[in-house]
């Protein structure tokens, strides 16, 4: 277990304190949800969390079409990329690459909502991956959250993104609300992250805007 | 028909009845073509000690390819007198002739002396009938009337008139294409069959079953034993179900390393079995390794489990046999500047590192690019605004252009330059879109846009 990067209290220049960030490299189960078309704000948060070596990237025919291939010059990471065509087989493909010793992640995308992934189905992941010690991610894209046994499942929203210190008309590094709105033994929290690229980091931080205000809401909704 | 009968006065194409009042004593047998061809096939097969080609010659004669291995039997008379001895002890009667070419080696074990070894085609052909040049019965027939009676006498007919005369006939009513393939000047290359699989197991069913996934371990781990016996590993298996109603269906699956390891190319054929048509049911199931290599037993790491890459080397047979092998791919980079070349599907077991990330690149990139409208835009800039599917973008900030020239090399002519942008909408959308072609570049009419990639 890596040590946990943010102790509890921490709070910078008198702002509201940065709830605990969990272990992103755990050996679990975990879903990223997208919140709209063109967001490449899943996909980019959980290459930035992928402990180094070979990643198993598994995608569907919908998700290649409607969000794009991985494109290594960006992503600069040993892929193994199978291309399948349903979501029932990106399930299969998962639990095979999860018997693997040669691989230290791996990483599935479901376009929409898919029968195919019950909540057996996720449960047998679950179980999978923490057997196997391996991080899983399900990237979501154009789906609401049903029931699943992820032991983490976040939700990421693009944000603008922060300054480019060269030239200030650039978009710079990206910058992604990210709610973690179910965990195993962790409170449902949101951060405002940074993919520091240069240094290959997330920085997690409270977000911006009174939390006084926005938590009646969330206890009304 | 042996010699003992052709000296008793017995002939071929004689009544069996009067052959039998010539010669009583005559074994007569009844003709069994298909099976006479199948031991013909077997027999061209054992005859590879002498050559590593063989075939099946017509219905009568095998033909090896002994190219550089008499020495190996003490010179050429010494490797013919030695196939006859085999034969011989095998019970079978050989005509033999060592020929350069094809033609001439037929003519002369059918028509020349015993044991005929020829380093000249023309000479040694000269005095034998056509009938050593491999023609059909008209033709032979017309030579015969037309006087032509060896090959010495074709031979010395003018070509003019010979190709006049058999313009229009095939290999087999033409002399002149026969006569130009025994001297060699026609190429007449060898078309063996595959060499017999070296490692093989089988299953004879007492009854006809329509499921062999309950002999599938037993054989492949006899497969795997004689692997083993033999320091081999086998990188495709095909496994071969014989139908009661002669049909045959095989299944290929193919392993990325070499492998002996019966419970790994079990799982392999996991969901395979399925999908094979076993009509009424089969009664003879085949296993056979092709593509077989050496494997060396490989040691176990300290902690006692298996080498990583072999580790890699089994999820790739793994997916590959369930998904197909073009499914899984390992991007390896390529040198181009032009986005969808910069990275091409290289093999799963690729050992070249990846570049590292460049902040200018997506980490997708939608294939084809979608065309874009932009409603307005600043010359030589991005668009201010544009619409994706009837979704409106604002742009609010940009870097660009990044100017990728056409591969002339490559490219058709008249292929646009483009002009790539990274934006950002004003919600966070992070896109790279381009502007294909310049204002009056002479290369069709006004510029189009597209969206090529998206930004984490």
């Amino acid at each position: 277990m890596s040590a946990r990067p943010f102790p509890i209290g921490v709070a910078p220049f008198g702002r509201a304190p940065v709830p605990v960030v969990p272990s992103l490299t755990a050996p679990i189960l975990s879903e990223a949800f997208g919140t709209r078309p063109l967001t490449g704000a899943a996909p980019g948060f959980v290459l930035a969390t992928l402990p180094p070596g070979r990643v198993l990237w598994v995608q569907d025919r919908l998700s290649r079409t409607e969000f794009g291939a991985p494109f290594l010059p960006g992503m600069g990471r040993d892929l193994l990329r199978l291309d399948l065509t349903r979501p029932a087989d990106v399930l299969a493909a998962l639990e095979d690459g999860l018997q693997s010793r040669a691989l230290a992640a791996v990483v599935g995308e479901i376009h929409g909502h898919a029968p195919a992934l019950s909540f057996t189905a996720s449960r047998r992941l679950a179980l999978r991956a923490e057997a196997a010690g391996l991080p899983c991610w399900l990237i979501r894209h154009a789906a609401r959250p049903e029931a699943s046994a992820a032991r983490m499942r976040w939700r990421l929203a693009p944000l603008p993104s922060a300054s480019d210190p060269d030239d200030p008309y650039a978009p710079g590094d990206p910058l992604w609300l990210a709610e973690l709105f179910r965990a195993r033994g962790q409170p449902p929290s949101t951060w405002l992250v940074r993919h520091d690229r240069a240094a290959d980091r997330l920085d997690f931080s409270a977000p911006a805007g009174d939390r006084k205000l926005a938590e009646p809401r969330r206890k009304a909704g | 028909m042996n010699r003992a009968a052709e000296e008793a006065g017995a002939r071929i194409g004689a009544r069996a009845v009067d052959s039998r009042a010539i010669c009583p004593a005559l074994r007569i047998e009844q003709a069994e073509p298909e099976q006479d061809a199948a031991r013909l096939a077997r027999l061209a097969f054992w005859a590879r000690r002498w050559g590593p080609w063989s075939t099946p010659d017509g219905d009568d004669g095998i033909l090896i390819d002994t190219t550089g291995t008499a020495h190996l039997f003490g010179g050429e008379a010494a490797m013919l007198a030695r196939i006859q001895a085999h034969f011989a002890r095998a019970g079978l009667t050989a005509k033999l002739a060592l020929a350069p070419t094809r033609g001439t080696a037929w003519a002369l074990a059918r028509f020349g002396p015993e044991r005929a070894i020829c380093t000249d085609p023309l000479p040694a052909l000269a005095p034998l009938p056509v009938a050593g040049l491999r023609l059909s019965d008209e033709t032979q027939l017309l030579l015969r009337r037309l006087g032509l009676k060896t090959i010495g006498d074709l031979a010395a007919i003018p070509r003019l008139s010979l190709m006049r005369r058999f313009a229009r006939a095939g290999a087999q009513d033409n002399p002149l294409i026969r006569l130009d393939q025994a001297l060699g000047r026609a190429a007449e290359p060898l078309d063996a069959p595959e060499p017999a699989p070296e490692f093989a197991a089988e299953a004879r069913l007492a009854e006809p079953v329509v499921d062999p996934s309950d002999w599938l371990p037993e054989l492949l781990e006899r497969l795997c034993a004689q692997l083993a016996a033999a320091d081999r590993g086998c990188r495709r298996l095909c496994l071969s179900v014989f139908r009661i109603d002669g049909e045959r269906r095989d299944i290929r699956v193919s392993m990325a390393a070499p492998t002996r390891e019966a419970a790994h190319l079990l799982r392999l054929f996991d969901g395979r079995s399925e999908r094979l048509d076993p009509g009424y049911g089969f009664d003879l199931i085949r296993l056979a390794a092709e593509a077989v290599e050496p494997l060396t037993t490989a040691q176990p790491g300290l902690d006692g489990a298996a080498p990583s890459g072999l580790a890699l080397a089994r999820l790739v047979d793994r997916l590959a046999a369930r998904f197909g092998p073009t499914a899984i791919s390992r991007p390896l980079p390529h040198e181009s500047h032009i986005p969808e070349r910069a990275e091409i599907p290289g093999p799963p077991l690729a050992a070249i590192p990846a570049p590292p990330a460049r902040a200018d690149r997506p980490i997708r990139l939608l294939s084809p690019a979608e065309e874009i409208r932009v409603l307005y835009v600043i010359p030589e800039g991005p668009p201010a605004q544009f619409i994706w599917r009837r979704q409106t973008l604002r742009v609010a900030r940009h870097a660009g252009p990044e100017r990728i020239a056409p591969e002339w090399w490559r490219d058709r002519p008249g292929t646009r330059l483009r002009d790539y942008f990274r934006i950002e909408d004003d919600t966070g959308l992070r896109l790279w879109i381009y502007r294909e072609g310049l204002i009056h570049d002479g290369r069709g009419g006004a510029p189009r846009w597209f969206l090529h990639g998206i930004f984490a």
